[in-house]
């Protein structure tokens, strides 16, 4: 039950990059463009997402358990370390090169796309390399 | 600032927007884990006893959503920016970064800005930013 709500959760998690445009580089970079011919519609997709995710957080602060009995996360942590801008920074610089953040690199890379082939392997490559800076640091 | 009215899809971003927020409550409601794309590929890449499944799971569910999204409506054609060199540089900013700054679009985007978490908050005006103004370097220049 718990690996069933997960998939679909990745189902429907995939469909909602592809019909909202998040899994298109192209209508990412003119969200990212406000100096050029800027298309708002990417706002929208993450009010949309907050705006239904909201409550089930709300939700989930009342309550000790999910509805399949695991735990659910912590309250949010207030502390700003080091690492939360210089990560943010380096990430908002990639997704801006090439209008394309994780979710949709896994949704592009299946797809069997050519260039998301090279940009997912990219990604995994860019998580090993923080693994291995990790673990030497 | 000129809005591009042509290329403006309120209700597939809004239907789409929607879609992803459903996928996040589900995750949390059933399983209690936040769907931060970043977070649950990674800890893929550092396995911990029962912790693999769902993500495996969550995973998979993701990369076969083209297949059944280009079933149920027109197959979407994605258009890509950039030569092979700039994709790989992009790809190892994009990984790194979301690792080191512990989360992206989905983990603080969506569900730590649904949850007004302050690192997210901070994070998101922080990527959106430089998202923002390296795509404005890259198409008029730094003069302006």
């Amino acid at each position: 039950m718990i690996l069933l709500s997960a998939f679909g959760a990745g189902l429907v998690f995939g469909l909602g990059l592809l019909w909202s445009g998040m899994a298109n580089p192209a209508k990412v970079l003119a969200f990212l463009d406000v100096g050029g011919a800027w298309d708002p519609s990417l706002l929208l997709v993450m009010g949309g997402a907050v705006a239904v995710a909201a409550p089930a957080f709300a939700w989930a602060r009342r309550r000790r358990r999910s509805l399949l009995g695991l735990a659910l996360p912590a309250p949010p942590s207030a502390r700003i370390d080091r690492r939360l801008p210089s990560g943010a920074l380096l990430f908002g610089i990639g997704w801006g090169l090439a209008g394309i953040c994780p979710g949709p690199a896994v949704v592009l890379a299946a797809s069997g796309a050519g260039p998301g082939l090279v940009f997912g392997l990219a990604m995994l490559a860019g998580m090993g390399l923080f693994e291995l800076w990790q673990r030497r640091g | 600032m000129t809005i591009d009215w042509q290329a403006f899809t309120p209700v597939s971003a809004l239907g789409g927007g929607a879609l992803i927020g459903l996928a996040t409550a589900v995750l949390l409601l059933f399983c209690g884990r936040i769907a931060g794309i970043s977070g649950i590929l990674g800890g893929l890449l550092r396995p911990r006893a029962g912790d693999t499944g769902w993500r495996l799971a969550f995973t998979a569910g993701l990369a076969l959503a083209p297949w059944l999204f280009g079933w149920l409506a027109a197959p979407a054609v994605p258009h890509f920016g950039g030569s092979t060199a700039v994709l790989i540089g992009a790809g190892l900013l994009v990984g790194f970064g979301t690792r080191l700054g512990s989360g992206c679009t989905s983990g603080h985007g969506v569900c730590g800005v649904a949850r007004l978490a302050p690192r997210s908050l901070a994070a998101t005006a922080i990527f959106m930013a430089a998202g923002i103004a390296t795509v404005y370097v890259v198409r008029h220049g730094l003069g302006g």
